[in-house]
């Protein structure tokens, strides 16, 4: 399509957006799931500023219960940024710190992009799928 | 540049706003259809990670101002400009972080927002003073001829 703009016509006009609060969320979901000896953590939604100390949250909770083998299963996640990759790395420092694994299942090709683009993949294998995570390590 | 549309937000500087600010400067930048899905989505994480920045540069400075995004839209490029009231930094003195297999690259949990706002966006300008930092991000539209 032609840049100039002959196919779509657009008149926007300037537009403030003020939100005062109430009915701005979290959109983070975790769900745990048992796979002796792993425990799949399960995130939905997006894993940015707003969502990064609560993954951390869960990771310290699951470590400090005696579950330090954790597959993070981020297939349902819509969004990842730094600050949410910041929060992986941060999960695996501290399964190591307590001699645990850390795996993570991550099959959409628009978040891979974004571990590539850091050069995580090469820190973190990005598995298909719960099944392949798990028998990856087994 | 052509303006073809503004659309200006004011956010409070918390990190749960950050989704309103993607979904906004998607639904502006889809609106040249030119952008593919991937494009679109380049640009969404590129203005997270300034918005990210600024929130962040707000909370160490105490500042509780609005951060402003205004889109400004064109024939031949949509512009985001992130306007923080943070005391600035030295965008020069941005560490790099070690290599990916250095054991010390898990030492660093952050770091990152710079670098990948320069490699999402085709252009990437940052002024900073310690009255606040504006970042521009500008990613451009195919013209015809560049399309396959």
């Amino acid at each position: 399509m032609a840049s100039g703009g002959s196919t779509r016509s657009v008149t926007w006009a300037s537009t403030i957006v003020q939100h005062r609060g109430g009915g701005i969320h979290v959109h983070l979901e975790f769900h745990r799931i048992s796979r002796n000896p792993w425990t799949v953590l399960v995130l939905r939604g997006d894993l940015d500023m707003a969502g990064a100390p609560r993954l951390r949250q869960e990771v310290a909770q699951l470590v400090a219960a005696g579950d330090a083998r954790l597959v993070l299963d981020l297939a349902a996640v819509d969004f990842i940024d730094s600050t949410g990759l910041g929060a992986v790395i941060g999960a695996l420092r501290r399964v190591r710190s307590h001699d645990g694994e850390l795996v993570l299942v991550c099959p959409e090709p628009r978040l891979q992009r974004v571990f590539e683009m850091c050069d995580l993949d090469r820190v973190f294998e990005l598995h298909g799928s719960v099944d392949a995570a798990v028998g990856a390590s087994a | 540049m052509t303006a073809k549309g503004i659309v200006e937000l004011l956010i409070p500087a918390r990190a749960e706003y950050l989704q309103l600010v993607r979904t906004v400067v998607g639904e502006a930048a889809a609106v040249d259809s030119s952008l593919d899905a991937e494009r679109i989505a380049d640009l969404r994480l590129a203005v997270s990670e300034a918005a990210t920045n600024a929130i962040y540069a707000q909370a160490a400075a105490g500042v509780e101002d609005r951060i402003v995004v205004r889109c400004n839209l064109a024939a031949e490029q949509i512009e985001i400009e992130v306007n923080d009231r943070g005391a600035g930094f030295d965008p020069d003195e941005v560490r790099s972080l070690p290599a990916a297999e250095s054991p010390k690259r898990l030492e660093h949990e952050s770091g990152l927002g710079i670098s990948l706002m320069r490699r999402l966006a085709d252009e990437t300008t940052i002024e900073t003073s310690v009255d606040g930092t504006v970042v521009r991000l500008v990613v451009r539209f195919l013209a015809t001829g560049d399309e396959t």
